[in-house]
């Protein structure tokens, strides 16, 4: 398969030549349900960054973009470059070349204040109250004292810490330290939402409740971009998502555009076939016979309606659907491809 | 949007108070000042018990009540501060010495004095009494000679021997140089206390990670200096504290009779200045590592050049404080945040010099600082291994 093929949607910049069609103030979409014609979705672009650490190529001209709104879910196998793109948008990393852009102009300093942020090495100090570590924080993000603590108080109740406002981090269990992490990226109401592996080691419960408050945040507007091993996690709550492989963006698109561009599989029951019915079918192969189901990959050139006539050749068929394949399928297709 | 641009400035002083604020509110900070001032009114008080100069009270029998004038002036005349009062009959001498409101019991007759004490006799008070007795005796012996005994007191009082000084020694001198070696020992201490304190600081929010996040809001030479202002504040508020109680305690007890007080507002200002010219370093070097074990080994260096000074002052000033080699060594850093307070505190510095001395420290530090915050910030980020010098002032 194509790399091309399956680079999706409005991310098909690639290549230098792709970029240079899109003009600059295209970036900023327009998105024709939500807002009217004169109103641009804000959308932060990771535009052809690449990054090295010595000898190391973390980044090669990864592009991607992020709408305000939007649940975007970043995937790839350790070591992809996940990281170092968040560290890059933030500013704790610069890049070697590319650029990232807020509102279509190059991210500052003052508008990286204006993002939230969730470490991947988790860091708060461990010996300063919850409460006053959350408005520090705030307070720090430009907020008067007053906003600050409001906020503090706000996010400490909204996460479920109210009884604990007062206690030391380091006095409280990991999950709860990771609300408090939770509550430090969300506290000064930021623009844009940067959290790396935010899912990791949570219990269900606060699975659902980052998952709720990441909803809403999206739903003010705000572009979430979060990265995940957890691919049925990420295939059931984000609106788009970016397979980044060796420090490219291998597939990028909604969840229903990834899947059919993964492999395309069929299922037909047809119980008085013979084993052997489909071998002389053009670029259709069998993955496995159980019972009278019978799972066939197509290839490229492959003609569904032909496998549904040679079928029902052998008799009454009782089942044929195309298989949707799940993001976690998709996400080893696209990578086996890539190691290819 | 709540999220607006805060100032430099406002960074830098939200990153103080915060430095300041968890300082001041733990209990190692009550109990470590606590723990200094109780150390200082100790000390003061037991060498006030060790200088003991409560006067004496001696009880006289009514025989010798025309001995109040002539013990007084002996007592007087060495020093010796005597409180004296009639006491009349054995048994209540007895009782008031046992019950030590009264030291000692003078009785018997005119020409042999009999001493009453309870355990010894204090050896000023015995000399003073032995004086009077001998007094009594020759000014007998005078006057039946024909010869009035107050005249050739005067007389004997009058010879004498007249010295001059070539080199006057400052009667204070022993005094000041116990205040010196204090101010240089106490500055020291504080150095190398608070500058760990800040190398410290660097190295936890670097070993919880938490810089990452302050570093998407702050600079990181805001966050650098925030940090050296609000512990340099609280540094300067625990010896503040400790300066007023030794002042304070010398005077109320009247240990040290020279002013105090200034010598150790110069010493707090000299903090300021040697505080920032090694917690700059300090602050650099705990940039480089990402454990509290590595800390001692990067900061080793920065403590090693402290020491210099000290010894010198040590060793230097009591010889000769204005001798070239030390008034030179106190114009200039590293040695001037030690060696000049130490010179002040023994009254032998010009003002010029201290301008001098002030004006190249502050640009010393203008450079030390400088220069770590590059170090600071290309260190900060990099966890893991200890960052080398030449990476740490390679972009990132």
């Amino acid at each position: 398969m194509l790399l091309a093929e399956i680079v999706l949607g409005d991310d098909a910049t690639t290549g230098p030549a792709a970029v240079a069609s899109v003009p600059m103030n295209e970036l900023a979409v327009r998105d024709p349900e939500t807002t009217g014609p004169t109103q641009t979705v804000p959308v932060l672009e990771i535009d052809r960054v690449s990054k090295r650490y010595g000898d190391v190529i973390a980044l090669r001209e990864l592009s991607f973009r992020v709408r305000g709104g939007e649940l975007f879910g970043f995937v790839g196998s350790n070591g992809a470059g996940k990281t170092t793109a968040m560290r890059i948008v933030l500013g704790v990393l610069s890049a070697d070349s590319g650029q990232v852009r807020w509102h279509g102009a190059p991210i500052t300093f003052e508008t990286r204040r204006r993002i939230g942020y969730l470490p991947e090495e988790r860091g708060l100090y461990p010996k300063m109250r919850v409460g006053e570590q959350l408005t520090y924080l705030a307070e720090l993000h430009g907020m008067s004292v007053r906003a600050a603590r409001h906020a503090a108080g706000q996010w400490i109740d909204r996460l479920g810490l109210g009884d604990r406002r007062r206690d030391e981090v380091q006095r409280l269990s990991l999950g709860n330290q990771q609300r408090v992490q939770l509550a430090a990226a969300l506290v000064h109401d930021p623009e844009v939402l940067v959290l790396d592996e935010p899912f990791s080691g949570l219990d269900p419960v606060a699975v659902d409740l980052m998952t709720q408050v990441l909803r809403e945040s999206a739903d003010r507007g705000v572009p979430v971009l979060f990265s995940s091993h957890q691919l049925e996690l990420v295939e059931r709550i984000c609106d788009r998502v970016g397979i980044v492989a060796d420090g490219r963006m291998v597939a990028c698109g909604t969840t229903a555009e990834l899947q059919t561009c993964g492999t395309s599989q069929l299922i037909v029951d047809a119980p008085g076939a013979a084993p052997g019915w489909a071998d002389a079918l053009t670029d259709v192969s069998v993955v496995r016979v159980d019972g009278s189901i019978t799972v066939l990959q197509l290839g490229v050139g492959a003609d569904d309606q032909a496998v549904l006539r040679a079928a029902l050749a052998t008799g009454p068929v009782r089942e044929f659907h195309r298989r949707r394949p799940s993001l976690a399928e998709t996400f080893r297709t696209v990578i086996g491809e890539q190691n290819r | 949007m709540t999220g607006a641009d805060i100032s430099g400035s406002r960074a830098v002083f939200l990153v103080a108070r915060r430095e300041l604020r968890t300082r001041v509110r733990t209990r190692g900070f009550v109990l470590s000042t606590l723990a200094m001032l109780l150390a200082v009114a100790g000390y003061l008080g037991l060498m006030t018990v060790f200088t003991d100069d409560d006067p004496s009270t001696v009880g006289l029998a009514p025989q010798h009540a025309a001995l109040v004038g002539p013990l007084s002036a002996a007592a007087a005349e060495r020093g010796e501060r005597i409180e004296i009062r009639e006491v009349t009959g054995r048994d209540a001498a007895q009782a008031q010495l046992r019950d030590s409101e009264l030291d000692a019991w003078v009785t018997g007759s005119p020409d042999t004095l009999e001493v009453l004490v309870r355990e010894d006799l204090d050896t000023g008070l015995r000399t003073a009494l032995v004086d009077v007795a001998a007094t009594r005796v020759v000014n007998a012996q005078l006057a039946r000679a024909g010869l009035n005994p107050q005249q050739v007191q005067q007389q004997a009082a009058a010879a004498g021997v007249q010295v001059t000084s070539l080199e006057p020694v400052d009667p204070q001198r022993g005094e000041r140089l116990v205040l010196s070696f204090a101010v240089s020992f106490l500055l020291y201490l504080a150095l190398i206390l608070y500058g760990t304190y800040v190398a410290q600081g660097v190295v936890e929010e670097k070993s919880s990670r938490v810089v990452e996040l302050l570093l998407c809001t702050v600079r990181p030479w805001q966050l650098m200096f925030g940090k050296l202002i609000g512990i340099g504040l609280f540094g300067l508020l625990q010896l503040g504290l400790l300066s007023g109680a030794i002042a304070a305690g010398a005077s109320l007890t009247g240990l040290l009779t020279v002013p105090a007080l200034s010598s150790l507002l110069w010493m707090l200002g000299w903090f300021v200045l040697g505080y920032f010219l090694f917690a700059g370093l300090l602050a650099a070097a705990g940039a480089r590592v990402s454990r509290q074990e590595e800390l001692q080994s990067v900061i080793n260096p920065a403590l090693t050049i402290l020491i210099v000074p000290f010894v010198l002052s040590v060793f230097l000033l009591g010889d000769d404080p204005e001798s070239t080699l030390v008034t030179v060594l106190s114009l200039v850093p590293p040695f001037s945040p030690i060696l000049m307070p130490a010179r002040i505190a023994l009254d032998v510095v010009p003002l010029w010099q201290i301008g001098v001395s002030a004006a190249v420290t502050i640009v010393a530090i203008t450079a030390v600082v400088a220069t770590a915050g590059r170090v600071y910030a290309g260190a900060v980020l990099r966890t893991g291994s200890r960052v080398k010098l030449a990476d740490a002032l390679r972009p990132m």
